[in-house]
């Protein structure tokens, strides 16, 4: 599989000052592919990114893209990649077109081809009535799409996308992400990174996790969900229990995390079939009242809580403010 | 558990073939080259045009300057031997008006650098340093536009056709030497706003400690011989005498005031030479990480 690689990075890593960026990342895409690259903010997902679009020198380890080495052939590396960054790259003061022109110039079209290209872009990716005003007055969502159509000026048969739905409502995302697998069934290889665990579960086909600038497992999204063992239980009580963690030992198969108030209650768990009732159960028992029990078919959030023991975002706790009123009542 | 399969470092996949057919022909280098330069030359000049303080900073602001000089100041100065004061500030607010008019290469490269798009450039398999010239290239045709806003004022230069032309052409290049001095400084600053600030405390002195607008002779002694080695003075001095408009630091002893034309040459080659590799460096070391 490794001689049909259009990417390939081995042992990167790269520190800004005290900082550890990559602490030697090894990645691997099939030709044809979209690999997922997951990871919450500061991971070190971009960092990766602009190694592997030769916008960034690594400290160690190596790099090939469509088959050329990232720091020696950087531009044999750009003549074969299309990159639509975090934040926009796109020109404020052009219009769509006029970006899309000066792109396709700059990457070595002639002025009627990079125009012939730009206009056939506008239209793919629904611009054509915005075509022609500045890019100030875009929203976020057609912004995103001119910087991926930027990407595509050339045809490349590479594509880095790092975090494309980021910032957008859920509208622009779905309809970013059907242009996406558009694009992929033309068998461009992707590379994207992504914060949003259900948007690597739609569109990669294999799936790396990143965290603290290392890779911390990796397989397809069903062979994540299967290694975090199952279900997730959430339990919330009417009042803070010490006693609740110790009786819902039995029914976990992973460490139980309690929000800080005391009533809400998470842990893995083996099965889900019948198990609210069991717990309620065994917690009755117990002389602990129950407001609320759920079983959650695992999420990649959830493979992600169990490979890092962190949540990808803090834990949002809506309760938290309360307990302390009533504390005071 | 990763998805890698390992494999000796510094092993090359040939994947030449899947990129060959249906890339973009490429021109050979130096036409690629001037291409991409005219690309962003162009980009430059839309920018200016589309960005209203930038483009009163080219059209509104050298009118409004010469204007101002040439009817009140000019009512309240009398020079020697007779001749009216536009003859002889047209000169020097042509060379106040470029020096402070070349900050907008710094402003508009720190712009650029703390936006997205000059990564968007580094993904391309583009010519590198044509984002820097680029930028002194669109300086460059607004330092004409300003230069021709002079004679709408009612300034008529008194040489030769040619020297008339030589003047202008020494203003222009000591223009374009100095925007590569301000992409210099738009490079170490934070932020456009600072790269403003930092911009106008050097580039207004210098206009101004000159014989640009006013003659060096009463000066102060210090202030004088600042004056008189100012690569202003020696531009403006040149362009003084190529237009036959009067010129009293003609009779300065000071080198570049006797030799001014080739001293505003040197000068202008001392700052492209030291300027220009510099701006190369910083912007190699600002974009690279």
């Amino acid at each position: 599989m490794s001689s049909d690689s259009m990417i390939r990075a081995e042992g990167l890593t790269k520190r800004f000052g005290e900082t550890i960026a990559l602490a030697g990342i090894d990645l691997e895409v099939p030709t044809g592919s979209i690999l997922g690259v997951l990871g919450p903010n500061g991971a070190g997902k971009t960092t990766a990114v602009r190694i592997l679009t030769t916008l960034s020198l690594p400290d160690s380890g190596s790099a090939w893209v469509a088959g050329h080495d990232v720091v020696r052939e950087a531009a044999s590396v750009q003549r074969s990649i299309g990159v639509t960054a975090q934040d926009a790259t796109v020109d404020e003061l052009l219009t769509g077109r006029q970006n899309l022109v000066m792109i396709g110039r700059l990457s070595g079209l002639r002025r009627r081809e990079a125009g012939a290209r730009a206009t056939e872009l506008l239209d793919q990716f629904d611009l054509v009535d915005a075509a022609d005003r500045v890019l100030k007055g875009y929203s976020g969502g057609m912004r995103r799409r001119l910087d991926l159509a930027a990407g595509l000026v050339t045809r490349p048969p590479v594509l880095f996308l790092d975090e494309p739905t980021t910032g957008l409502d859920p509208t622009s995302r779905v309809r970013m992400w059907d242009v996406i697998r558009e694009l992929v069934s033309g068998g461009v290889t992707l590379l994207l990174t992504t914060q949003y665990l259900d948007e690597a579960d739609e569109l990669a086909d294999q799936i790396v996790v990143i965290d603290h600038g290392r890779v911390i497992a990796g397989g397809t999204a069903a062979e994540l969900k299967t290694q975090t063992g199952g279900a997730r239980l959430e339990i919330t009580l009417r009042e803070p229990s010490s006693i609740a963690s110790s009786a819902l030992e039995p029914f976990v198969s992973g460490p139980i995390v309690v929000s800080h108030d005391g009533r809400r209650l998470r842990a893995p768990v083996r099965s889900g079939e019948g198990l609210a009732t069991t717990v309620v159960r065994a917690l009755d028992a117990a002389g602990i009242s129950v407001d609320d029990v759920e079983v959650h078919q695992p999420s990649l959030d959830d493979v992600f809580f169990a490979l890092t023991g962190h949540p990808t975002e803090p834990m949002v706790d809506n309760d938290e403010a309360v307990p302390t009123l009533e504390h005071v009542r | 558990m990763t998805t890698t399969t390992n494999m000796p470092a510094g092993t090359t996949i040939p994947l030449a073939s899947s990129s060959s057919s249906d890339r973009p022909p490429r021109a050979p280098g130096l036409v690629r080259r001037a291409s991409d330069v005219l690309v962003l030359t162009w980009r430059n000049l839309v920018h200016i045009a589309r960005e209203p303080l930038q483009l009163s900073d080219v059209t509104v602001q050298p009118v409004l300057f010469t204007l101002l000089f040439v009817y009140v100041f000019g009512a309240g100065v009398s020079l020697p031997g007779g001749s009216t004061y536009a003859d002889f500030a047209i000169a020097g607010l042509l060379a106040l008006n470029l020096t402070t008019s070349s900050m907008g290469t710094a402003v508009g490269l720190s712009n650029d650098l703390n936006s997205g798009v000059i990564d968007r450039f580094r993904t391309l398999p583009m010519w590198r340093p044509s984002v820097l010239v680029g930028r002194s290239l669109a300086d460059l045709a607004t330092a004409t536009i300003v230069a021709i806003t002079g004679l709408f004022v009612g300034w008529r230069p008194g040489g030769s056709i040619m020297s008339t032309i030589a003047g202008f052409a020494i203003f222009l290049l000591f223009a374009y030497a100095l925007s590569w001095g301000c992409a210099c400084l738009g490079m170490v600053s934070k932020g456009p706003e600072s790269a403003q600030g930092v911009g106008l405390v050097i580039l207004f002195p210098l206009a101004i400690v000159s014989n640009a607008l006013v003659p060096t002779q009463r000066m102060p002694p210090i202030l004088r011989v600042v004056a008189d080695w100012n690569p202003v003075s020696a531009v403006t001095s040149a362009a003084r005498n190529l237009w036959h408009n009067p010129n009293p630091s003609s009779t300065i002893h000071a080198w570049p005031m006797q030799h001014p034309i080739v001293a505003s040459l040197l000068w202008s080659g001392v700052l492209l030479i030291v300027f220009a590799p510099l701006a190369t460096s910083l912007y190699r070391r600002r974009t690279m990480n």
